[in-house]
């Protein structure tokens, strides 16, 4: 068995995230990582390969800027054995729809019978990419997975939903999405940090990642952005910064002024 | 406009009330709004019942293959139906997230996710959320229909629903491969000693708090307060405390006077569940965290520190 794990670069926590207001599009220009729902995804493949689950080989696969290119090498310090990236000026602009159709379209070549995603991306927080890339790939889908095992040549996942926990089980070829909850990712070694500039990293076009270009990129977006507006405004709340645990008193006192204790 | 369709959906047979605000929410627009309800031996009465939540009609599938809670024939189901029309709705869930992002790919269809707000203009459907950790409002248009995913808790239920819609039954056509991912379980949520939607006060435990053995601290600093011990999702599915303390998309949604988050990140998951608590506190060591953006007091600092000491405090006045 084969596992591919689709990843993203989203801007970095410490960046300050912001839309570009010429394009409506999120602005890039500052530091930027591997999203960090993803190494719950990346490490949940190198468990299956662990425990002892016949796996020939995890490729992580990106569609992003030339830049992702880091994101992906991370991706392989943490146990990919290769990397995809789709980069192409063609897709900058697409939404969730025409990236599903080029993930789904690049997953397919993989020959990877498990393709895992991370429950979310931490910049768009929409977490739909695993339902949609499984319509197209037509394979059965089990979403925010707390808990994956595979067996034989199916997969049983528990998840939480609105009423508790459920059990899914579905035959391989199968899409996932993982909770964040599922594991604790590793930190990569040095060792690994420095095996991964080793390992492949292919980089594809649109063409040859046999995208369809009439669904991707600006023109091919079915959903745009029509105005971007403050939220209504909120009164600022009141930061204190805590040295050794000396804000208590504090907290107490303002609690004690609201009535609150 | 062809029309609005609100996928409506119901868990054996209990209705959502994410759906069901949804529903009401597009009644308010104006012009006719048809539900649909996807199950095995659906009820015809209990179908129309719909009608007193906005519905104008509602559209049955009913199929033995749609008996599961599974979302992937819920997409085969509602596909000829939503070709028709100018959008989909769908409210917040996860059975509901997985039918929309599902049914978009199929069809071709943009779609909106955490959606707060939902108009009409230029003969289309708009589409507003909160972005980039709730610090801009975007809205968003689309070129054919529109499919639309509510955030939690943004659209409330018609309290007082009375009046019927007539009801029509689809045809439905399954997939072999939508049918491929079975049940093949549940674990109902056991029955709470203390249920966390009645208390005053509630003190929260996030993952910041490092491992189940820090909980006690937690606990300790819920009883000096006179509160109640609540959790998110992240640590409730590692095991540390049961479902029934959770709050957030999946869990419970509270408005309790005092809300302390203790090393709480406060995703969007867990903020619909929480954010109409009268007064938030938020003590996380990382500046960046979401929680802090809308915290009435933030604590910068670390909380396996801060939170002994805070006990203390409380119990010495």
């Amino acid at each position: 068995m084969n596992i591919a794990v689709c990843v993203k670069e989203v801007p970095s926590g410490t960046s300050h995230k912001r839309l570009d207001p010429a394009t409506n599009r999120l602005d890039r220009s500052g530091d930027s990582e591997l999203n960090p729902f993803d190494l719950h995804a990346l490490e949940e493949a190198v468990r299956i390969r662990e425990g002892g689950a016949d796996v020939g080989e995890i490729v992580a696969v990106c569609m992003g800027p030339p830049s992702a290119q880091r994101a992906l090498q991370k991706a392989l310090a943490l146990g990919a054995d290769r990397a995809v990236l789709v980069s192409d000026e063609s897709l900058a602009g697409s939404d969730i729809g025409g990236t599903a159709h080029v993930l789904a379209a690049v997953v397919a070549k993989q020959d990877a019978e498990l393709v895992i995603l991370g429950q979310q991306a931490a910049d768009a927080d929409c977490y739909v990419m695993a339902a949609a890339v499984a319509d197209h790939l037509e394979r059965p889908v089990v979403t925010q997975v707390a808990e994956l095992t595979v067996e034989g040549a199916g997969i049983r996942a528990k998840r939480q939903a609105e009423h508790g926990y459920d059990v899914i089980e579905a035959p391989l070829p199968a899409v996932v999405s993982v909770s964040d909850a599922i594991n604790t990712p590793r930190l990569p070694s040095i060792k690994a940090i420095m095996g991964a500039k080793k390992k492949p990293l292919e980089t594809l076009s649109a063409a040859d990642a046999g995208v369809d270009s009439g669904r991707v990129g600006e023109s091919g977006a079915q959903s745009f952005v029509r105005s971007v507006v403050p939220p209504a405004a909120k009164s600022a709340g009141v930061t204190i910064e805590d040295s050794g645990g000396d804000s208590a008193g504090q907290v107490v006192e303002i609690l004690a002024g609201k009535g609150l204790i | 406009m062809a029309g609005i369709l609100v996928y409506v959906h119901h868990d054996e047979g209990e209705l959502s009330p994410q759906g069901l605000g949804v529903l009401a929410k597009a009644a308010s627009l104006g012009g006719d709004v048809t539900a649909f309800l996807a199950g095995s031996g659906v009820d015809d009465a209990w179908a129309g019942s719909l009608g007193g939540h906005g519905a104008a009609k509602v559209l049955v599938a009913d199929d033995p293959a749609l008996a599961g809670g599974l979302p992937q024939p819920v997409v085969d189901a509602i596909e000829a139906s939503a070709r028709e029309a100018d959008a989909v709705l769908f409210g917040a869930g996860v059975v509901s997230a997985d039918v929309a992002a599902g049914l978009a790919a199929r069809i071709g269809a943009g779609i909106a996710c955490e959606t707060t707000e939902i108009a009409l203009a230029d003969g289309g459907i708009l589409a507003t959320r909160p972005a980039l950790g709730d610090t801009v409002m975007v809205e968003s248009g689309f070129r054919g229909t529109g499919i639309v995913l509510a955030r939690a808790n943004a659209f409330p239920v018609n309290e007082s629903p009375s009046g019927t819609a007539p009801v029509e039954r689809v045809a439905v056509d399954v997939k072999p491969w939508s049918q491929a991912a079975t049940p093949a379980g549940r674990e109902q949520a056991e029955a709470a000693g203390v249920d966390i939607t009645e208390a005053d006060i509630l003190v929260a435990v996030g993952r910041g708090m490092g491992g189940p053995e820090n909980v006690p601290i937690v606990e300790e600093l819920a009883k000096a307060i006179g509160g109640e011990v609540a959790a998110t999702r992240a640590v409730v599915d590692a095991g540390w405390v049961p479902y029934s303390m959770q709050v957030g998309q999946t869990g419970k949604t509270v408005s309790p006077k005092l809300y302390i988050a203790c090393g709480v990140s406060g995703a969007i998951q867990h903020k619909v569940g929480m954010a109409n608590a009268g007064t938030i506190v938020a003590i996380n060591k990382d500046p960046n965290a979401p929680i802090h953006e809308f915290a009435d007091v933030s604590v910068i600092g670390d909380a396996l520190t801060i939170i002994p000491k805070l006990t203390d405090a409380l119990r010495n006045r």
